[in-house]
């Protein structure tokens, strides 16, 4: 299956060319359909690929498929080619299975819509790219499949681009990605200058080579790469605001195919990081500051995937606070899981929406369980899950991250460890105002204007609103098998020693960077501490929560507003950019710029006009002129013959 | 350079032949611009060129140089090209107006 590797990304390219040409004569919900099998297909070459890999030992588990090569220029060779080895591998495996599970789910979600099949259109090529991005063997390779996700995340956020906010929620993310991909260009520049090559493999050969400070600087600009794509501080507004897509979207970038490149880049560039402890120290703090200010931020929202959207961010500070320590195995393990309960929990969310004709707003949702009791039972499980509930998925992955922490630094392990009680608590928070305590979703909404009064546009004949209802089988399989998959996520670290994540991983990475003995002490007690602090997160916010709806207190505008972040970046970068734009477009563009066309022209029309006198029209006239130039050169000549 | 060196066909100099071209074709500049009649003007201009391919010759059978010669046929392939075009030119001037005086021809002044 190895030598069909190239398949796992040209199946559901070959997807996308079908929509292309054919999407819409497809058409509902048939080219759904044709989307979902061709990502299904690339799972089932995926599972090939990995059980041939399996046939080799630990050590020698890689493989190359040299493609084509594609910009061969003096000494720049950069060749297509695909990398396999346990990092993509695990990769490619989720971000199929995940997205083809996505794919099924869209077909039910998005049913009636106008764009039905210009939607999987997208969908499939965003699978296409990240998986161009994961399976790339060179740093371009990977450039081409981040420009893809991002290129995708835009049309897919703005899928309902008539509506005002999701074309600027694409726009915004397009700008901030766009911030990261200087970053990974620079970083891509500064690698080939010190070892003239983009190969990853042999990059790292060469790190005995290169100078500390320039892998500090290689590091610290993939590090302003993967801020912009998986959303860390400075730059995850954009990923709060990417809720205005449809939800399969918000599902897909979250679990499976955005976010998670940047926390596999640095993953993949682990020798890099490695080399240079600095970076990595700082990654790990942006990470645990990410961690902790998304989980505030995330406690105060009123839209429960803005909620989400939060977490997530949080939860990405988590893997790139376990890479920062040097526990790339712990943050794998954690990408992997996160993929399964953050898909289903948003996929959950989907379905709430679905049943709710459109209503986002947790404040007018309410004992849910009793109409979606499918839904509330997987949504649940991604709850408890993401909580770090024992003995769920996210109990395991978020100890082991904790612990990694704990061995780098003490500082860290801390904001880690009330990071995870405010996880337990936000969550818990929204699961008690969407499915427990009293109905409101038939309350009118309280601010008519908000962005939530919008989806109330399916009132009844006698204006009240229709009870929700439970989705159709195509939307709650998908959530049956995630929620599975939340529930046992957790096996792949503790099952057979032979078969688990961190022995099938652990060869891809140069070593953790801290001393892991004695974390393996430490490590029944850190454990203990985490699940007690889940336990008593869930109980604390479902005490508040459950029983009243409204708690003004605990939802304080700083955090509503995410800590003004959008505000201040607006002040610092939104109005001097717009002050500058209206001093070029008043000062510059009128002045300067016009002024030199002006000028030219002026000048052009003065010197015509003062030299047109000499065409006279008549003949004679210039065939004086004529004459009097063969007298003149004749004359020179005379004058060279006697005197010269 | 001595006398029987110059000598063409045994007695003319080519200074003569020389002398004589450049009297021709200052008569052609000359009447090319007193001249008002389109005709005549070309007149005087093939009296220029053709003063200018007697030096040619002249000076190829001084120099014993064939390259001379060899132009002048070029310039006569030439000439009769322009002589074409030229006397198209004239020809439509004529149809158009009743007499051809160049002076009334001024609708490119600038």
């Amino acid at each position: 299956m190895l030598q069909v590797t190239y398949l796992i990304i040209l199946l559901p390219l070959v997807g996308f060319a079908v929509q292309l040409v054919a999407g819409r004569k497809l058409g509902d919900p048939l080219a759904g359909w044709v989307a979902t099998a061709f990502v299904a297909a690339s799972f089932v070459v995926s599972v090939g690929v990995y059980l041939d890999l399996l046939t080799v030992s630990g050590a020698d588990r890689s493989y190359t498929q040299n493609l084509w090569t594609w910009i061969p220029v003096g000494g720049l060779q950069v060749h297509a080619s695909l990398y396999v080895d346990p990092l993509s591998t695990t990769m490619f495996l989720f971000v199929t299975g995940i997205s083809a599970l996505i794919h099924l789910y869209s077909i039910g979600y998005m049913k009636g819509d106008r764009d039905f099949s210009k939607f999987f259109l997208y969908l499939n090529l965003f699978v296409a790219s990240m998986l161009i991005l994961v399976l790339g063997s060179n740093m371009l390779m990977t450039f081409v499949g981040w420009e893809g996700v991002g290129t995708c995340s835009y049309f897919l956020i703005s899928f309902w681009f008539t509506r005002e906010e999701a074309a600027s929620a694409g726009k915004k993310a397009f700008i901030y990605n766009r911030i990261g991909d200087v970053g990974f260009l620079a970083a891509i520049f500064l690698t080939f200058e010190s070892t003239g090559t983009l190969e990853y493999q042999q990059v790292f050969k060469d790190i005995p080579h290169m100078q500390p400070g320039t892998i500090t600087a290689i590091c610290l600009l993939l590090l302003v790469a993967v801020a912009g794509k998986s959303a860390q501080l400075p730059l995850f507004p954009w990923l709060a605001d990417a809720m205005e897509g449809p939800t399969p979207v918000s599902a897909l970038i979250h679990a499976a195919t955005m976010v998670t490149a940047g926390v596999y880049l640095l993953c993949r560039v682990n020798p890099l990081l490695h080399a240079s402890p600095d970076a990595s120290f700082i990654v790990a703090i942006v990470g645990a500051a990410t961690a902790f200010v998304a989980a505030t931020i995330a406690c105060a929202q009123q839209d429960i995937k803005k909620v989400l959207a939060y977490s997530t961010v949080s939860q990405l500070g988590y893997m790139f606070l376990a890479i920062g320590c040097g526990a790339y195995e712990a943050a794998v393990f954690l990408m992997v899981v996160h993929a399964f309960f953050k898909a289903l929990l948003f996929l959950g969310s989907g379905s709430v929406i679905h049943g709710l004709h459109d209503e986002q707003d947790l404040k007018r949702m309410g004992n849910l369980r009793i109409y979606l009791p499918l839904t509330f039972f997987t949504f649940a499980v991604g709850w408890l899950a993401i909580a770090g509930v024992p003995p769920l998925s996210g109990f395991w992955a978020k100890g082991d991250v904790l612990d990694n922490a704990w061995a780098a630094h003490p500082a860290l392990w801390v904001v880690g460890v009330v990071t995870a009680f405010l996880t337990a608590y936000y969550m818990s928070r929204l699961t008690g105002l969407a499915f427990f305590g009293k109905d409101r979703w038939n309350k009118p909404p309280i601010d008519p204007g908000s962005t939530a009064a919008r989806h109330t546009e399916h009132p009844n004949a006698d204006g009240s609103l229709p009870e929700p209802h439970e989705s159709k089988p195509i939307m709650t399989v998908p959530l049956i098998i995630l929620a599975v998959l939340a529930a046992f996520g957790g096996l792949l670290a503790t099952a057979n020693p032979h078969l688990s994540l961190d022995n099938w991983i652990s060869p891809v990475f140069t070593g953790t960077l801290y001393n892991d003995h004695e974390v393996s002490r430490t490590v029944w007690k850190l454990s203990t501490l985490d699940a007690v602090i889940a336990i008593i997160g869930v109980t604390v916010a479902l005490r508040i929560w459950v029983r009243r709806a409204e708690n003004p207190k605990l939802e304080s505008n700083f955090l509503l507003h995410s800590w003004y972040l959008n505000e201040l970046y607006d002040l610092l970068i939104g109005r001097p950019g717009a002050r500058l734009a209206q001093f070029s477009s008043a000062v510059i563009d009128t002045k300067v710029i016009d002024g030199a066309v002006n000028g030219v022209a002026v000048l052009t029309r003065r010197s015509g006009s003062a030299v047109r006198r000499i065409q006279t029209g008549y003949v004679r006239n210039y065939a004086l002129w004529i004459v009097v130039g063969i007298v003149l050169v004749l004359a020179f000549m005379l004058t060279r013959l006697w005197w010269g | 350079m001595n006398a029987a060196n110059t000598a063409i066909n045994g007695g003319i100099p080519g200074e003569w032949y020389l002398a004589l071209a450049a009297v021709l074709f200052a008569i052609g500049a000359f009447g090319l611009l007193i001249r008002r009649n389109v005709l005549v003007m070309f007149m005087c201009i093939e009296l220029m060129l053709n003063a200018a391919n007697l030096t040619f010759v002249t000076f190829a059978n001084m120099l014993h140089d064939i390259g001379g010669q060899v132009l002048v046929f070029f310039v006569l392939v030439v000439a009769a090209a322009e002589v074409v075009v030229g006397l198209g030119i004239v020809v439509a001037i004529f149809r158009r107006r009743a007499n051809a005086t160049a002076d009334d021809l001024h609708l490119m002044k600038g």
